[in-house]
């Protein structure tokens, strides 16, 4: 269960034209295991920063983020020890943010299989689980053991995503993870998506393609609204 | 996570300091003590490293960065404070308590050190080799076919050819000393490995060759890393948490993305934005 509770975050600039800028006012929500709530609103209304907050990229304001772990324990990820932080981020939180931070001269088979590796997985296993992946999302296997930096954006995008989700992660934050893609990638990003849904994760989603969003998630929340709706 | 290294108040001052600057609640003029003039290179440093963890060390030029790696290298004395090394004695004995000889022996077997300067690493006469052989002799090693098959490999592991293990680093470009500093250092092993700006002044294609080894071996060794620089990019590169420094102290410590996409101290915020 993702549980947050009347979470704010402010930035306060020391530098340059030193304003403070109100990015989430009280923003209050719930997931549960096997849910995807997408998180909808307009451009610069503070949807990634949403996700951000709950990976610790963004250090909260005030209001809270309950997050039950696999062990059934409760944590709250806006007041957390860095190391415990560290360990839910290796073993429970999948992150796929809006842009691929590419790693230069590693072979995407070998990026993908990192994370599992990190968390004990053997490397036969691991590179079973990448191949089956990519295959999925349709990276032609000419691909796999070449440098991401040759990729093109679509291609990219795809391998950023199966990157954040190779793991099976309980607990999964998507920032636009179908946009600028075709519809057959689209089509089987999204079957990724349910297959997670399927396995008890639970999902925070922020998508601009309303169709696609429908496919997947159950719940919206409206950042600026504040409203909470079930998607038909 | 298990902890590698605690680090526990470390102040190194240059200068006797006098009865207003031994107060660390005393502002300084930056470091530097405005009554006694003593340089409070690094003052009150606490922090812990973590198994196969790497550690971003982040500061503007003179903020104390090289002064604390020489130190937990022992190349400075500290003024007062601790360090903890999980590998050495359990982690119950302060390593700058002990004798010069048990110092050696920790230095030797328990760290590695790769100088900005690869003067300070390398012998630039002796050859690849033999600066490599140097390191593994020091721990105590003596078979010499055992001891060329690890420089072969620690030569592989950082992509230099074999062929010229008996050339000298002079012959090579600052990209390659680097490389053979780094072999160097991991020669034998150890849990905690120390870079101090390995890659400033490289060029930015030779940069990233060193820094994609780095984490190579990071990774197929499970080693532990501080990695200092004052370019945020290898930091973004290379590390998982970063701690922030100005003029001797800490001012902020997070995770590495935290501190780049939201900067919290009036220092890190220009340091960041300059780099945008
Ligand atoms: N031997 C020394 N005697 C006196 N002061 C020293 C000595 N070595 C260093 N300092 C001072 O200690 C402070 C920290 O220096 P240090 O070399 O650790 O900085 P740094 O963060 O590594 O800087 P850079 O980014 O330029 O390498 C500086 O004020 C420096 O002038
Ligand atoms: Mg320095
Ligand atoms: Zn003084």
């Amino acid at each position: 269960m993702l549980n947050i509770n009347n979470l704010s975050k402010t930035f306060t600039m020391h530098v340059g034209n030193r304003e403070t800028i109100n990015c989430l006012d009280s923003v209050s929500l719930s997931v549960e295991p096997g849910q995807m709530l997408a998180v909808i609103g307009p451009s610069g209304k503070g949807k990634s920063s949403l996700l951000k907050c709950v990976y610790g990229t963004y250090l909260t304001t005030s209001g809270n983020i309950y997050y039950t772990d696999k062990n059934n324990v409760t944590h709250d990820l806006a007041n957390m020890n860095l190391q415990d932080m560290r360990l839910l981020r290796v073993n429970e939180i999948g992150y796929v943010s809006q842009f691929f931070h590419v790693i230069p001269r590693i072979a995407a088979i070998e990026i993908l299989c990192e994370p599992l590796i990190n968390r004990g997985i053997g490397r036969a296993e691991a590179v079973k689980r990448a191949e089956s992946l990519l295959e999925m999302v349709g990276i032609p296997e000419s691909l796999w053991n070449m440098y991401p930096s040759t990729f093109s954006g679509g291609e990219k995008q795809r391998l950023n995503i199966i990157y954040g989700i190779i793991t099976k992660p309980r607990l999964v934050l998507l920032d636009e993870p179908t946009a600028s893609l075709d519809p057959n990638s689209k089509t089987r990003v999204l079957e990724l998506i349910k297959e997670l849904k399927s396995q008890g994760s639970i999902i925070l989603g922020v998508f601009h393609d309303y169709n696609a969003m429908k496919v997947v998630a159950d719940k919206s929340y409206n950042i600026v609204t504040k409203q909470m709706e079930l998607v038909s | 996570m298990q902890q590698v290294m605690n680090v526990n108040e470390l102040t190194v001052r240059y200068g006797d300091g006098c009865v207003y600057c031994i107060d660390s609640d005393k502002s300084l003029d930056k470091n530097r003590c405005p009554k006694c003039k003593t340089v409070w290179a690094v003052r009150n440093v606490s922090f812990s490293l973590y198994h196969s963890e790497v550690l971003g060390v982040v500061g503007e030029s003179g903020s104390g960065k090289s002064t604390l790696m020489k130190t937990l290298y022992f190349d400075r004395e500290a003024t007062s404070g601790q360090t903890f090394l999980n590998a050495y004695e359990d982690g119950k004995t302060n390593i700058f308590s002990v004798s010069s000889q048990q110092q050696r022996a920790i230095r030797n077997n328990l760290l590695g050190m790769v100088y900005q300067n690869p003067l300070l690493g390398l012998l630039m006469d002796f050859s690849n080799g033999g600066n490599i052989a140097q390191k593994l002799i020091a721990a105590g090693h003596r078979n010499v076919s055992a001891m060329q098959s690890r420089t072969f490999e620690l030569l592989e592991h950082m992509e230099i050819s074999v062929n010229r293990v008996k050339e000298p680093p002079k012959n090579f470009s600052g990209g390659m000393q680097q490389r053979v500093q780094i072999s160097k250092a991991i020669a034998n092993n150890p849990p905690v490995l120390l870079l101090d700006e390995v890659t400033t002044g490289l060029d930015l294609s030779v940069q990233a060759k060193v820094l994609d080894l780095i984490r190579m071996v990071q990774k197929k060794f499970n080693i532990s890393i501080i990695v200092v620089s004052h370019d945020l990019a290898v930091i973004r590169m290379l590390s998982d948490r970063t701690i922030v420094m100005l003029d001797g102290q800490i001012v902020e410590h997070g995770f590495t993305d935290q501190i780049l996409e939201d900067p919290q101290h009036p220092f890190t915020q220009t340091l960041v934005h300059s780099l945008i």
